[in-house]
């Protein structure tokens, strides 16, 4: 019942702590020098790295806030985002392609060609986009509610482990069932949104600008639903279910929701991911890129703050971009067939150390209460004794 | 139906039965271990299939001193000292696969995986009690924990599946018309001894008493004098050794396999709930329940050999959906 409690009228002071810059600027010095070292100086090839790094923030950054409604906002607890993830992916690629053709390629539907419904402003290179991206959230949220059904209600951690399963049971079905997605061969050739208009040299501009739309139109989607009375319930059961269901909300159904939203995010963000890459294979959808990654980067970023989720996974991704470049240089053998598993060493320590260390993660989460109060609270100024670091660790959980 | 199932695959399909109840045993040592820090520490332990990996590339490298991954071209780094240096280890024990070399390296790895477990407790699990963490903060540092067990498995000996030996096993023949491979009878009279072992310290002594109490309810553990921190050290140290032991007889029944540990989650958190999250008993008829079915059901035409933990997820579900308490009830 914190948030009825007055001292939640002070304005949130912004944290004093210069980590989180310190790291941004740090990634980011790294991620401009590398390329410019590597490349003798080439400007343009910097760009054009730094452009499509961008492009592969934004997508994961979706991924991220999905796991932040369900996690960080309301604490529900799911580690199969790579079921989610292969849902959305797969979804889009098959609703946006054309039917399968030719003695190496299976898979069912291919519904591009018949979505060109719309006679004008060339639907053919939106619109199929677009209906894939609904469907990819609509299967992921789906899936997302048959799985809640039976445990939702019990232990959080059942939550957990069911997840995993779902993920697991994903890819394996594409694994092996061939006719279905193809199986290990994999999608190729998955249409690029707009891609006739303009030049394919200049297409990763537009594509970043298409990843960094869906990203900002989902960060705010998300906020705006946060501030409603909607997102203060999910806040309230997440710091105390039972004083939660004692004040009449139906807390089952609370959370169902969140969870059910989570995942429908992670679909389109695999929907995004299948258009960008434009390639999909199993051995990408492994455990560990596609669930663990994006908990690090949210541990890492802050749960509970959308701000913290986009800049855990630009640190995240950037951390892993740079040690991608340290490959080209000459490492001893030794060292060098190890580099990935380094990586994953550094991510499963950084998730324990941000744990223990600054449980907060780089970008604590802010004390909100509603858009009625923050309107409220510019009108009519507190008054400043005692209410300075009021941006409180909401870490009693 | 379960019963009737269970008849059907002992008449129909006896060969899958008997490689049930091998790989059965060996997952009941591995949940009886996660149903005890599930009781006692309250949370989901998600790096103990990591862990049981880990214990078996342990037992390798003690038996076989390699500690780089080797391809072609490169030859692997070997420590100048293996326990299978001893003087006959490595000859063979009647029928099985191996020498009293592997007894040691398993006794060894047991209170390696302990001592880690024990480690990791009071450097990570410990600084969150007495921070008052939330079950979800324990939850989610296992698992970094597990990513890390994982990582450090295959940046030592690579990715590429390895084995203990690669000498022709014997087969025993046994009554009603079974085959058995010498080596799965070791696992599955390893596992029930440990198991046993187990059974009797949990019951039989005082310890295992104090274990259950703190089970049961911890503050009343507390305030009746049973020290907590002790209890807690001593439950990671018998869980690690299970799982240790687990994790050898597991690479002697397939191979070592770095990436198997996080998926091996699935039918051991189905055999701990099946049994009933905290009983010892229950996660034991567990393990076992869940190696059968999962055995038994690749055997099915319409489904290949790669859905086995698909099973073990399927059993998890309809156990949640039908009696979330497990079979035989949640209590230590």
């Amino acid at each position: 019942m914190s948030f009825l409690r007055p001292t939640l009228f002070r304005i949130p002071v912004k944290p004093a702590s210069l980590v989180a810059p310190a790291t941004v600027a740090l990634v980011t010095a790294l991620l401009i020098l590398i390329p410019f070292e590597r490349s003798n100086g080439d400007t343009s090839g910097v760009i054009s790295f730094l452009v499509s790094f961008l492009t592969f923030v934004a997508i994961y950054a979706i991924f991220t806030l999905g796991l932040n409604v369900q996690w960080g906002y309301s604490g529900v607890f799911n580690f199969g985002v790579l079921g989610f993830f292969m849902l959305g992916a797969y979804t889009a690629a098959i609703v946006t392609k054309q039917p399968a053709s030719g003695n190496f390629t299976d898979y069912i539907g291919g519904f591009g060609g018949d979505l060109d419904l719309l006679p004008w402003l060339s639907s053919d290179e939106w619109l199929p986009h677009l209906v894939g991206l609904a469907a990819a959230a609509g299967v992921a949220g789906l899936a997302a509610l048959l799985l809640a059904v039976p445990t939702l209600r019990l232990r959080g951690d059942y939550l957990a482990i069911a997840t995993i399963g779902v993920a697991e049971v994903l890819r394996r079905v594409v694994i092996e069932e061939t006719w279905l997605v193809n199986g290990t061969r994999g999608l190729t050739g998955v249409p690029r949104p707009l891609g006739g208009l303009v030049d394919s040299s200049d297409y990763k501009y537009l594509l970043l600008a298409i990843c960094g739309t869906f990203l900002v139109l989902i960060y705010l989607l998300i906020e705006r639903a946060i501030r409603s009375p909607w997102g203060r319930v999910l806040m309230a059961l997440r710091e105390d279910e039972m004083a939660t269901e004692a004040s009449g909300k139906n807390v089952f159904a609370f959370k169902m929701q969140s969870f059910v939203m989570g995942a429908a995010i992670m679909g389109a963000g695999g929907a995004i991911y299948a258009y960008a890459s434009s390639s999909l294979t199993p051995e990408v959808f492994t455990h560990f890129f596609a669930t663990f990654l994006f908990w690090a980067m949210l541990i890492l970023g802050g749960s509970g703050n959308n701000r913290g989720a986009i800049v855990g996974a630009y640190v995240l991704w950037g951390f892993w971009t740079i040690t991608l470049q340290f490959q080209s240089y000459d490492l001893p053998d030794l060292v060098e067939t190890r580099m990935p598993y380094v990586r994953e060493l550094v991510l499963g320590t950084l998730i324990v150390a941000v744990l223990l260390v600054r449980p907060a993660g780089l970008l604590p989460q802010r004390r909100q209460v509603s858009v009625w109060v923050e309107r409220q609270l510019k009108r009519r100024p507190p008054s400043p004794s005692g209410s300075s670091g009021a941006d409180v660790e909401l870490s009693s959980r | 139906m379960i019963v009737l199932f269970f008849v059907w695959a002992v008449i129909d399909r006896r060969d899958a039965v008997m490689i049930g109840i091998v790989e059965g045993s060996i997952l009941a040592l591995g949940a009886v271990g996660l149903t005890l820090v599930y009781g006692v520490l309250k949370f989901a332990h998600f790096a103990h299939g990591d862990s049981m990996m880990l214990s078996a590339y342990c037992a390798f490298l003690l038996l076989s001193g390699v500690v780089t991954g080797s391809r072609p071209g490169v030859d692997a780094e070997v420590l100048p000292i293996t326990v299978s240096d001893l003087p006959a280890a490595s000859s063979e024990i009647w029928k099985f696969s191996f020498g009293y070399g592997l007894l040691i390296a398993m006794a060894l790895s047991a209170l390696l995986i302990a001592g880690v477990l024990v480690l990791l407790d009071r450097l990570v699990y410990r600084r969150l009690r007495r921070r008052n963490s939330g079950i979800v903060i324990f939850s989610i540092a296992s698992l970094g924990l597990a990513i890390a067990i994982r990582s450090l498995v295959l940046i030592v000996w690579g990715p590429t599946p390895r084995k203990y030996t690669t000498v022709v096993r014997q087969n025993i023949h046994l009554p009603f018309d079974t085959t058995i491979l010498a080596d799965q009878l070791f696992i599955i009279a390893a596992a029930i001894t440990v198991t046993a072992l187990a059974y009797v310290l949990l019951f039989r002594t005082k310890l295992g008493k104090a274990m259950r109490a703190m089970a049961d309810n911890p503050e009343l553990a507390r305030i009746s004098g049973i020290k907590t921190e002790l209890v807690i050290v001593l439950t990671w140290a018998l869980a690690g050794a299970l799982v240790a032991v687990a994790g050898v007889l597991l690479a002697l029944q397939a191979q070592l396999d770095p990436q198997l540990g996080f998926v091996l989650l699935l039918p051991l958190f189905a055999a701990a709930i099946l049994g009933g999250v905290g009983n010892p008993q229950g996660a034991f008829f567990g393990g076992m329940i869940v190696g059968v079915v999962q055995a038994v059901v690749v055997t099915f035409d319409f489904l290949s050999p790669g859905y086995k933990f698909s099973v073990a997820f399927v059993i998890l579900i309809l156990i949640l959906l039908i009696r979330p308490r497990g079979l035989f009830g949640a209590k230590l």
